[in-house]
């Protein structure tokens, strides 16, 4: 209820102008946090739960409103076209790194301010129960010896999943082409097709597969991360699946607009490290599987440039742009 | 015959009853405001679950949307505006009930199909959750195909306009769905270079559109003084109303709340979609199919049971295997998460009290839905009284907000007021709005398990029979189609021999 009239608000708050401008005694007003995807899902959870705790740091309300379609463009576009007064946020998700290499829209990280990576989800590997396949190696040699044969789904084509299993694939020496994506519009219908026998493969994160793999529908055969996940000790990491290290998924940070001024974004580093460390968020990440990864300001920078070349490169051995 | 008892312990608490009360109000209210759906609802409420133990949590977001989905019909029987997307099927029905002076008879109607159908939704939930939930599961790309492709046919069918109307309408319907970023290449479609358009034309604010804006159009160009009050009865006692309808249709009543179950258990097809196949299959059975479309109770007795049965019918696959039926229990979903409970068959091992209480919540949300359903019928009078001139503008204001807060986006009140003036339009020239409704619904789901599919079978048409269900599904489909031919041609030659 409370938020429908705060929506209204802002709708009549929206009509009015007002020059923005970036104080020292910001935040006077309370701060939007833009989500790009839908409410309930993973993303959604930890943007509301990163609002309440920046709520406490910077002692204003903090609203969640959640962006969503075209993939994530349409929020994401919303963090960037936004007054870079330090009144409104977003937490980017991995496929920031993708649009301009798709060529699906023109914005990437040079377009915003980061603040703070709080989250790293890795990709793995997820095959049917029924599966021939006992272990990752005897999969990948499959998937090089038959291209084409088997199919994999999980997601939208060129999302943060999607490019990591690609990215595993090519560094094995096998053509990403060869395991050709059912695209799906999100974890679970992938994980149906997986588990209805229609595909072969799923790349999913661990935690969004837990159910299946609870039910014995779906078995994991490898996690794309350095070290194995708190929560599934179980799940072998691809370096103990094939020897070669491979890490790779979907990450999520906040960042602003570009051009916030330098006082607000210090502020914000440091009420994030103060989130990022605290019990409470902590056991909020584990207790929901979510994986954490930190990297602030001009290091989160670093990162979100990397991701972009490795997409780069991955997205144009996919053949996905001309 | 414990878990029950604990289970029941942790609903009959003074903390848990309140939250469901208020929750019943809370849904009631947000129902029946045009345009606000119960997905809306239940998204409004996942803030304050944070703050909740999981139990209260979830029964809040039962009631909540179990009430919604029945509210969503007053305003359509009222005003001819869909509070919900599921009220869409039967609205033109009770509208014109209500123009014969028959409020009570519809929305009684309406009221009590929704608590019978919402029980029957939460005994087909209880009973065969598991079993459900694993026919559900293996359907693939290419059954969600045909599904989807008989759920569009329904639309033609169930339209009482000159068929190639209905079929205008439709192709205009998924025409709107290709707009904005195709799901396989990521290729921007119609979009202009607009960051706004990349995301598709939003159903909610589109329905707002098409059925309400296009009202207020005709409400505006016809008489303002006394129209929204004209044909509207004194009020009248409301279960003699409801006797007589609920004995001559049971079967439907009893068809419509099995029919919403199965559907609200198949992912991705929600109350809406569990309303307009009902509807269809009722009027395919009826004793007097002619009367569907001039303000006949049956059609409503179809969808409204149909529709309530289908939010408890969603929850099967959801907490068996963590898949969402539909838009609310994909929240659901979320929310348990973040209790740190991950919806799976280890839930009904594990936490076993509190998937017994899910279902005694649904049974609790239908019984108290009757009370406050009635009340809200009661209440719902004063609405009409409202001279026009002061209604409409409120409900314009209302439809604003509504368009906006589903994305927070101006531009999705721009949609809105188009495809408001375009429905306008359409209806002055006779041509049906709700197949271009489904078609907006179902056209994405379509394109996308197509192109899935045409993607896994490598362009081989035929393996759209490949799979024993699928190809059950494509037959019924093409006999759907073909029917009307067959029946034709064999008529024809009845009459030569």
């Amino acid at each position: 209820m409370h938020s429908f009239w705060k929506a209204g608000l802002a709708a009549l708050a929206g009509v009015a102008l007002f020059a923005p401008a970036a104080e020292a005694d910001w935040p006077e007003r309370p701060v939007t946090l833009i989500v790009p995807w839908a409410a309930g899902g993973g993303t959604d959870a930890i943007a509301r739960k990163v609002a309440n705790l920046l709520e406490e740091e910077l002692a204003t309300t903090v609203n969640v409103v959640n962006r969503t379609g075209g993939a994530g463009i349409v929020g994401h576009t919303a963090m960037v076209t936004a007054e870079p007064d330090g009144y409104t946020l977003g937490l980017a998700t991995a496929e920031i790194a993708t649009y301009e290499g798709m060529r699906t829209a023109e914005i990437s990280y040079r377009d915003l301010t980061p603040i703070a990576l709080i989250n790293l989800d890795a990709a793995a590997f997820h095959v049917a129960a029924d599966s021939p396949w006992e272990d990752l190696q005897s999969a990948l040699d499959a998937i090089r010896d038959q291209p084409g044969e088997f199919f994999v789904s999980g997601g939208p084509v060129g999302a943060g999943y999607h490019l990591a299993l690609a990215g595993l694939l090519q560094s094995q020496g096998i053509d990403p082409m060869a395991l050709p994506i059912v695209p799906s519009d999100g974890a679970a219908p992938g994980l149906a097709e997986l588990a209805a026998g229609n595909v072969h493969v799923v790349y999913s994160s661990v935690p969004e597969a837990r159910a299946m793999r609870d039910a014995g529908r779906v078995e994991t055969l490898a996690v794309l991360s350095e070290e194995r996940l708190e929560a599934f000790p179980d799940v072998p990491t691809v370096e103990d699946a094939i020897g070669e290290p491979f890490a790779g998924g979907s990450w999520r940070g906040i960042v602003a607009p570009a051009g916030l001024p330098d006082d607000v974004r210090e502020r914000l580093i440091e009420a994030m490290t103060e989130i990022y460390n605290s019990d409470d968020y902590r056991e909020f990440m584990g207790t929901a599987g979510f994986g954490l990864l930190w990297a602030a300001g001009d290091d989160f920078g670093d990162f979100m440039a990397e991701q972009h070349e490795r997409n780069q490169g991955v997205i144009q051995a996919l053949g996905l742009v001309d | 015959m414990d878990i029950l008892l604990s289970a029941a312990g942790l609903i009959f608490e003074p903390n848990t009853l309140l939250i469901i009360v208020a929750a019943a109000f809370f849904g009631v209210f947000i129902g029946s405001v045009p345009g606000l759906t119960a997905t809306m609802a239940t998204a409004l409420l996942v803030p304050l679950t944070f703050v909740m133990e999981p139990v209260p949590a979830i029964a809040a977001i039962v009631v909540t949307a179990t009430t919604a989905i029945f509210a969503g019909d007053i305003p359509g029987c009222l005003l001819r505006i869909p509070g919900t997307p599921a009220s869409a099927a039967y609205v033109d029905e009770a509208y014109r009930m209500r123009h014969k002076g028959e409020v009570e008879a519809a929305l009684g109607a309406s009221l009590s199909c929704s608590v019978i159908g919402g029980i029957i939704g939460a005994a087909v939930l209880a009973l065969t959750a598991p079993w459900l939930a694993a026919f559900a599961l293996n359907f693939s790309s290419f059954e969600y195909f045909w599904l989807s492709v008989l759920g569009l046919s329904c639309a033609v069918v169930v339209s009482r306009a000159p068929l190639p109307k209905a079929f205008l309408s439709l192709l205009l319907g998924l025409f709107l769905t290709t707009i904005g970023i195709d799901l396989v290449r990521g290729f921007p479609r119609f979009t202009f270079g607009q960051p706004d358009l990349t995301g598709g034309i939003n159903i909610i604010p589109a329905l707002i559109g098409m059925f309400a804006i296009s009202e207020i159009m005709r409400k505006a160009a016809g008489d303002v003084q006394g129209s929204a009050l004209m044909g509207i009865a004194a009020p009248r006692p409301l279960l003699p109303a409801i006797w007589p309808t609920l004995r001559r249709y049971r079967v439907n009543v009893v068809r419509g709340g099995m029919i919403g179950g199965l559907i609200g258990a198949l992912p991705g097809a929600g109350a809406d979609i569990a309303a307009w196949i009902s509807f269809a299959v009722g009027r395919r059975f009826s004793r007097e199919p002619e009367k569907y479309g001039s303000g006949h109770v049956e059609g409503i007795v179809d969808g409204a049971s149909a529709n309530n049965s289908s939010v408890a019918g969603a929850y099967i696959p959801a907490m068996v295997f963590g898949i969402p039926g539909d838009t609310i229990t994909a929240i659901v979903i979320g929310v348990l998460m973040i209790k740190g409970l991950t919806p799976g068959p280890m839930i009904f091992l594990q936490q076993t009290e509190l998937v017994y209480a899910i279902f005694i919540v649904f049974f609790l949300a239908n019984i108290l839905l009757f009370g406050v359903g009635a009340l809200a019928i009661r209440l719902s009078r004063f609405v009409v009284t409202v001279p026009p001139g002061n209604l409409y503008p409120v409900i314009l204001l209302f439809c604003i907000v509504g368009a906006y807060a589903v994305n927070n986006s101006v531009f999705d009140v721009y949609v809105m007021l188009a495809l408001g003036v375009i429905g306008f339009l359409m209806e002055e020239n006779d041509f049906p709005i709700a197949p271009c409704i489904l078609g907006l619904v179902l056209g994405g789901i379509v394109e996308q398990n197509l192109v899935a599919s045409m993607i896994r079978a490598q362009g081989d048409l035929l393996y759209f029979f490949h799979r024993p269900i699928a190809a059950v599904l494509g037959v019924l489909a093409i006999l759907v189609w073909t029917a009307p031919l067959l029946l034709w041609a064999w008529r024809c030659r009845r009459v030569q021999a």
